[in-house]
């Protein structure tokens, strides 16, 4: 079985960190990364760009852009992408498509700052 | 980290919203710091032990509040005749405390803090002391280090420009549509006053320097949480970071000023350019253009350049002609003159500066540019003459070393030949 671990903390916070407390983290996370990597079992990992750079698609007919984070709390997690795209407004022409496909709820399109594909075999 | 650095830093990153929440209660800043300061003791008393709170920030906003209560009354009792404006403050304190603590009151009372120490009285100098010290909290001393100066100096310089705001009479009330834009358009000045004592810096002074730069930084996101549709907002950030992501590659190992296009690019922060590119883009998207979104769009192209022959020198042209527009000044047509000769070369680009030469007569960038224009043309006699005024208007060690260095290459060029074994 597959899991998601998905990552929550109080973006201030880690925000306020300096350079060496960010990276103090980061490294002690790479050995728990590491570990499971030489395992074969660590699928993708994503560390995200600040929520102020999130762009939100509304699932609506027609579907709004909104800036900023996905705020509501009635709609759950469900699943994510990772795309490939030049910029923002072909982030969002992706969004669009998926949307088409599958109406109601919302997109956050959040650009990734680091990305680990891992050594998940599939 | 340890025991107590998450709290320190669940302090800072909460400072903002709790100052500012004490200050509309209390209306004086002195009794909204206090307040916070009291309810900062508490927190490290008491979090230990409990963990932290749910919301920190509503935490400290009712601790702080009740303890400044408290005071007021002890203080009241221990005055057998209280001043009437005393017993009224209290009223309102009283009023306060019965309001549910509301979310909505946070975008207002950030930005009225913030707002504060933008008086239109206090050189900038001032008005971003203030604002480290009241906003970001940081200490006396973690500012007088940063503005190169004595610590009582600058303990007096704050004193000073506090005693000024609190007689400024801010307005307390939720301001509406119009005064809240303008006082935002204040805030983003001011944070970009901030970022700029940081970023220009000399090499050997750059590192102690640079926290105002990582403020700056923090404070522009907390204005894009506050107001995440705002363009201009968007452009700010995007480009401090843009900028900031630079600063490895800034200057080398003696402090000397290393040009864009001699730094060794590897050094830029990749994160901090992508943060940057990614809010340009949604900037963009509003089609609503501003000066920051310009300048930012200026920096990403720059920063999308993998080697500096690929920068789109046309495209910089434009973005500084559009900017010219908004912002008409010198400087601006000053740089736009810089790509300007990478574009159409340097005669050009000379014949573009040239009018300005009386605005600034004074300005040693002017004649930095100036000279190298000159020195591409090859005339080198008014190149020499350019270059000698830079360096009697240059600002720093780094500045005049750096126009020292197109100097000497200069003079070994021109050099008559058999001058070196005659001066012998």
């Amino acid at each position: 079985m597959l899991y998601a671990i998905l990552c929550y903390h109080d973006e201030d916070t880690v925000g306020s960190w300096s350079q060496e407390q960010d990276a103090a983290v980061m490294k002690k996370l790479a050995v728990v990364q590491d570990k499971l990597t030489k395992q074969g079992r660590l699928g993708p990992v994503a560390r995200l760009l600040p929520t102020t750079s999130a762009a939100t698609l509304r699932k609506d007919d027609p579907p709004v852009v909104i800036d900023g984070p996905y705020a509501e709390t009635k709609e759950q997690l469900l699943g994510f992408y990772v795309v490939d795209c030049n910029n923002l407004d072909e982030a969002l022409d992706v969004a669009r498509d998926l949307g088409a496909a599958n109406p109601g709820g919302a997109y956050e399109i959040r650009p990734v700052g680091m990305l680990n594909p891992g050594s998940l075999k599939t | 980290m340890t025991d107590t650095a998450w709290i320190d830093a669940a302090l800072t990153s909460a400072r903002p919203q709790a100052v500012g929440a004490l200050l509309r209660y209390f209306r004086d800043l002195d009794t909204a710091e206090e307040a916070f300061q009291n309810a900062c003791l508490r927190a490290l008393k008491n979090w230990p032990q409990n963990g932290p709170p749910r919301d920190p920030a509503a935490w400290l906003i009712m601790v702080g509040r009740n303890v400044a209560i408290d005071d007021i009354r002890r203080n009241r009792k221990q005055q057998p005749l209280p001043e009437d404006e005393a017993i009224s403050d209290l009223d309102d304190a009283e009023q306060a405390l019965a309001e549910r603590l509301d979310g909505s009151h946070y975008r207002d009372d950030i930005l009225r803090l913030l707002f504060i120490c933008c008086h239109p009285g206090l050189p900038a100098t001032q008005q971003i002391a203030l604002a480290l010290r009241i906003v970001s909290g940081l200490t006396v001393k973690q500012i007088a280090r940063a503005f190169l100066v004595s610590e009582a100096a600058m303990e007096q310089r704050i004193t000073r420009a506090k005693a000024r705001v609190a007689d400024a009479g801010v307005a307390f009330e939720t301001p509406g549509a119009v005064e809240r834009s303008e006082r935002l358009a204040a805030v983003a000045a001011m944070v970009y006053l901030i970022f700029n004592e940081g970023y220009s810096a000399s090499g050997d002074t750059a590192e102690i320097r640079s926290p105002l730069c990582e403020e700056a930084i923090r404070l522009a996101r907390l204005l894009l949480r506050l107001f995440p549709a705002e363009p201009e907002i968007m452009g700010l950030t995007a480009l401090l970071l843009l900028q900031h992501a630079r600063a490895a590659a800034r200057f080398d190992a003696a402090g000397a000023v290393i040009l864009l296009d001699d730094q060794d690019r590897s050094l830029w922060n990749q994160n901090m350019i992508a943060e940057g590119l990614a809010l340009i883009d949604k900037a963009m998207r509003h089609r609503r253009s501003g000066p920051y979104q310009v300048q930012a769009a200026i920096a990403a192209l720059h920063a999308r350049a993998a080697r500096p022959e690929d920068t789109d020198w046309t495209q910089i042209d434009l973005l500084y002609g559009a900017l010219e527009v908004m912002q008409p000044s010198p400087v601006v047509t000053l740089n736009r003159a810089v790509a300007v000769s990478k574009v159409r070369g340097a005669e050009a680009a000379l014949e573009m500066i040239e009018p300005l030469s009386s605005r600034l007569a004074n300005y040693f960038h002017f004649f930095g540019v100036r000279g190298a224009f000159l020195m591409q043309l090859g005339r080198n006699e008014e190149a020499r003459i350019a270059f000698d005024r830079a360096i009697a208007l240059a600002n720093t060690s780094a500045e005049a070393a750096h126009i020292r260095m197109h100097l000497d290459r200069l003079l070994r060029d021109n050099a008559p030949r058999g001058a070196k074994t005659s001066k012998k």
